[in-house]
């Protein structure tokens, strides 16, 4: 907007004051981080949606098995614990990054990933067992919202590892160049929007699930 | 061209691929710590208090649940994803509200009118007629 102002004045011959734009204005130096945050935005209204199906279904039990028989809440506990330290250890990879120091940026961004594959191994052996003791999404409307919602959120987490691993090939060839540390911070938005849903999901989903 | 371009007068900094808005988010340890060390306690009691049997019937527990859950999204917004008024000139702030005002929408009004519903039009069963008073 300054520079078609500039080449006006230019044309015109005139003074400065002929400048009407309001340079007050911000101007989002790159798109990419707001851009991403829209994303998450619209994500989060998918699994608004995902919670609003539980919140109505979550107690229709169809004469099966009831939240509070199927779901355990020790190993839940254990994939809250992790997810939660996932979530710290990106942050230090973060820090790392802005230090420049790849070695230990990359080292933390490891540990992530297998904080991330634990919840991932933890929770696809949950599934296993429900479906394996007949509580599969086919048995009643509480198990269909129940994996629904906590399979899109594991199918995220999912992604996210897939993305991180693609991130650290990418930051050993190339090095802490400005579109990577740009990639790792869009990254770390979406990993920490896991964790943030993840507290709605085992508040939601399993903690008032299992009350009487 | 050389200073921190997060100056909202800078209209040049769109060119600078040095400078793309990465570097303008604060972050710090001290920060990640708090917010780590907030989260496990905000994680921490409502996992104990409904392991160890304390609420024996749902109601009042829910609502903590759900309050203890909203202080911790808070708590990540804040701390983890650093959100601020003032990050990417307020349009972060603005993208947020606008979707907390579709999820409270979505969640309140869908819960409501299906509570209704179930209320009204479930049918009569002998299951129903037992709980009545």
């Amino acid at each position: 907007m300054s520079d078609m102002s500039t080449t006006m004045t230019a044309d015109n011959g005139a003074s400065q004051t002929l400048d009407f734009h309001a340079s007050g204005d911000y101007h989002a130096p790159n798109g990419t981080l707001l851009g991403f945050w829209i994303y998450l935005m619209s994500d989060c209204l998918i699994f608004a949606c995902l919670f609003a199906t539980f919140g109505v279904l979550g107690r229709e039990y169809a004469g099966g098995p009831t939240a509070a028989q199927v779901l355990e809440l020790p190993i839940v506990a254990l994939n809250t614990t992790l997810l939660l330290f996932s979530s710290i250890t990106y942050g230090f990879a973060v820090l790392e990054m802005r230090a420049n120091r790849q070695g230990l940026m990359m080292m933390w961004l490891a540990i992530t990933g297998l904080l991330g594959a634990g919840f991932i191994g933890l929770e696809l052996t949950e599934f296993a067992h429900l479906i394996s003791i007949g509580a599969g999404p086919q048995r009643s409307a509480f198990l269909s919202s129940f994996f629904t919602l906590v399979g899109t959120h594991g199918l995220h987490v999912t992604c996210g590892l897939i993305w991180l691993v693609t991130l650290m090939v990418q930051v050993s060839k190339k090095g802490l160049i400005p579109a990577n540390k740009r990639r790792l911070m869009c990254l770390s938005m979406f990993w920490h929007f896991l964790d943030l849903i993840w507290v709605g999901v085992f508040s939601f989903v399993y903690l008032m699930g299992v009350l009487p | 061209m050389s200073a921190p371009t997060d100056s909202p007068h800078d209209h040049h900094d769109e060119h600078d691929t040095e400078h793309d808005g990465v570097e303008a988010i604060h972050v710090t340890l001290k920060g990640y710590m708090t917010g780590f060390g907030l989260a496990a306690i905000l994680t921490f009691i409502p996992f104990f208090l409904v392991m160890s049997g304390a609420f024996a019937k749902s109601g009042p527990a829910d609502a903590l649940i759900l309050l203890l859950a909203g202080i911790q999204i808070v708590v990540h917004m804040i701390y983890f994803l650093h959100m601020s008024t003032k990050s990417e000139g307020g349009w972060n702030m603005l993208a947020f509200v606008f979707t907390v005002v579709l999820v409270v929408i979505t969640l309140s009004g869908s819960i409501w009118i299906m509570y209704h519903l179930n209320d009204n039009m479930m049918p009569w069963t002998m299951q129903n007629a037992r709980n009545e008073p």
